[in-house]
């Protein structure tokens, strides 16, 4: 297991926003963590980040508890919902920005830069503002900046959430692409089940506060566990989804 | 950014509205309203204009109309004279000296509160930043008074201060203080909406990447902030200059020691020196002009 939660508990205010919640994804995966808004799924990806701590049970990356550890120092890229690109600075200057305060040499930075604007296909727009791009380009940055210094663990809150549902699925399969070329292993929260389905190979499913079910996309919807799950999980749409795949394979 | 796409919308309005035929809710909208405010506009902005220009040439235009032409009615040598009079200048000192203290102090302080209401929840926040706003509602003059009782001879510390040969009240400290308590909203006020529009993201993601604070404000924060944290600081500077309730309960308008323009203003009026008081209150209308332009520039930069 390269990530693993062990008995996470988490209240914020009162709120129960984790319950007790285990569970673990394996290297190279891409898991999405899947329930309706409020089930406490972005909690979690803010304490595997370190931008939140549990208040009992363990975090475990690479085998190593990291409770204790800064997120800086988790080995981890982060992709916020609204991307959070540094607005003061050109699309390279916000790639490079990580590489900068890791004070590593110029040249190497330009290069590394180089290299993730050819990953992004944008090479040309470099020197622009994000405030210049479009929501799928800035995605594209978020991705490429929370890459730059190398992490072994991606974590993307609702990627797709602020993107036009016309591009929404070009997103998706580009997104996939890039993780599987990279082969880095990534965690992704989503409300949208489509998406969990057609992205990710593993999902987590939450519902205030727990984990009711952890599978591959087929098992969940062939076997659904709790009750929950049977309501939530429109299996139709899998079928459907299913067959998409089937005639045009990734 | 965002305001800027936006209030390119009536802008373009009347364009869209050709444009897309197809008409979503607010091009049609606008359809509505577009013909509406072309049709007899006219002679209501007419109607405004003169109300406002005429309002303003009572209110503004003639009373500072009025301070020039008194300032200058004994000549231009009289007027010298008296603005380069011993006092004037000493008064003229004591006003800059504590409208650059308030500035200094209330832009630490503004830029620590606004950056931690903004960014950090905790119990008690909204009294805080409802303690914060007091001097805007509370008078001048009780400000003034609340410091004499406090540090004043009588007062809560009098005791201590005197046994420590510290004079506060009817000197310079107490002078500043009380400019800084008048003004020290004014930074929190202009930095906190923009602080907490921004939200905490993108210092988050920069801290994830290694960033420490200093860096984080340095290359993230600050230069989100620094055209309104400069307009927040000039309209302190501004009511800084102008302050007259609060310094007046506690300077003892002792002149050439406690005294600061404004005050040097009305003890000049109250002499009958009418030439003199109005000659002093030109040096505040040109330094009211200057951070006139200043605001202007500044505001127009923001954008």
């Amino acid at each position: 297991m390269y990530v693993e939660m062990k008995h996470i508990h988490k209240t914020f205010d009162g709120f129960l926003a984790s319950n007790d919640v285990s569970f673990g994804i394996e290297k190279g995966r891409l898991a999405a963590l899947l329930g309706p808004s409020g089930s406490g799924k972005t909690t979690i990806l803010r304490m595997i980040a370190g931008l939140d701590r549990p208040d009992s049970g363990d975090i475990l990356i690479n085998g190593v508890k990291v409770n204790d550890l800064p997120g800086s120092k988790r080995g981890i890229g982060f992709v916020f919902q609204n991307y959070a690109l540094f607005r003061y600075m050109t699309v390279a200057d916000n790639i490079a920005f990580g590489l900068t305060v890791q004070k590593k040499g110029k040249a190497e930075i330009k290069r590394r830069v180089k290299e993730l604007l050819e990953l992004i296909s944008m090479e040309e727009l470099g020197r622009r503002y994000p405030h210049q791009l479009s929501g799928g380009q800035r995605q594209r940055v978020a991705f490429a900046r929370a890459l730059a210094p190398n992490p072994q663990l991606l974590l993307l809150d609702e990627p797709f959430a602020a993107i036009d549902a016309k591009v929404r699925r070009e997103l998706r399969t580009w997104l996939r692409e890039m993780i599987e070329r990279v082969g880095i292993t990534s965690i992704f929260v989503t409300h949208d089940q489509e998406e969990a389905m057609e992205v990710a190979d593993t999902i987590i499913i939450t519902n205030q506060g727990s984990i009711e079910q952890i599978g591959a996309p087929e098992d969940i919807c062939r076997n659904p566990k709790t009750g929950f799950v049977k309501e939530f999980v429109d299996v139709r749409r899998y079928e459907i989804l299913r067959q998409m795949r089937e005639s045009s394979p990734l | 950014m965002k305001m800027d796409e936006r209030t390119d919308v009536p802008i373009n309005g009347r364009l869209d509205c050709q444009q897309d035929l197809v008409g979503d809710g607010i091009s049609s909208i606008q359809k509505v309203i577009e013909p509406h405010r072309d049709e007899g506009g006219d002679s209501v902005k007419c109607l405004l204009i003169t109300f406002c220009a005429m309002f303003l040439f009572v209110m503004l235009v003639l009373p500072l109309l009025v301070v020039v032409i008194n300032a200058l009615q004994d000549g231009w040598k009289v007027y010298k004279e008296n603005v380069v009079d011993e006092y004037t200048i000493k008064a003229l000192h004591l006003t800059l000296a504590a409208t650059i203290s308030a500035v200094v102090v209330n832009t630490i302080f503004g830029l620590f509160a606004s950056y931690l209401l903004a960014k950090f929840y905790f119990r008690g926040r909204q009294v805080l930043a409802a303690l914060i706003d007091i001097p805007f509602s509370i008078s001048p003059v009780i400000a003034g008074l609340i410091f004499i009782l406090t540090f004043g001879n009588v007062g809560w510390m009098g005791e201590f201060l005197k046994a420590h040969g510290i004079k506060i009240v009817f000197a310079v400290p107490g002078v500043i203080l009380a400019t800084i308590f008048v003004t020290f909203p004014f930074v929190f006020r202009e930095l906190f909406p923009v602080l907490n529009a921004q939200g905490k993201d993108e210092e988050e993601a920069a801290g994830l990447m290694g960033a420490g604070a200093f860096t984080i404000f340095c290359k993230v924060t600050f230069p989100h902030i620094k055209w309104t944290l400069l307009y927040g600081v000039i309209l302190c500077a501004a009511r800084a200059m102008g302050e007259f309730g609060a310094v007046s309960v506690i300077s003892g308008h002792l002149r050439g020691k406690t005294n600061t323009l404004p005050l040097h203003v009305e003890i000049l009026y109250n002499e009958f020196n009418t030439t003199a008081a109005f000659a002093v209150s030109s040096i505040l209308v040109i330094l009211a002009v200057l951070i006139l332009i200043a605001r202007n520039f500044v505001e127009w930069r923001r954008k």
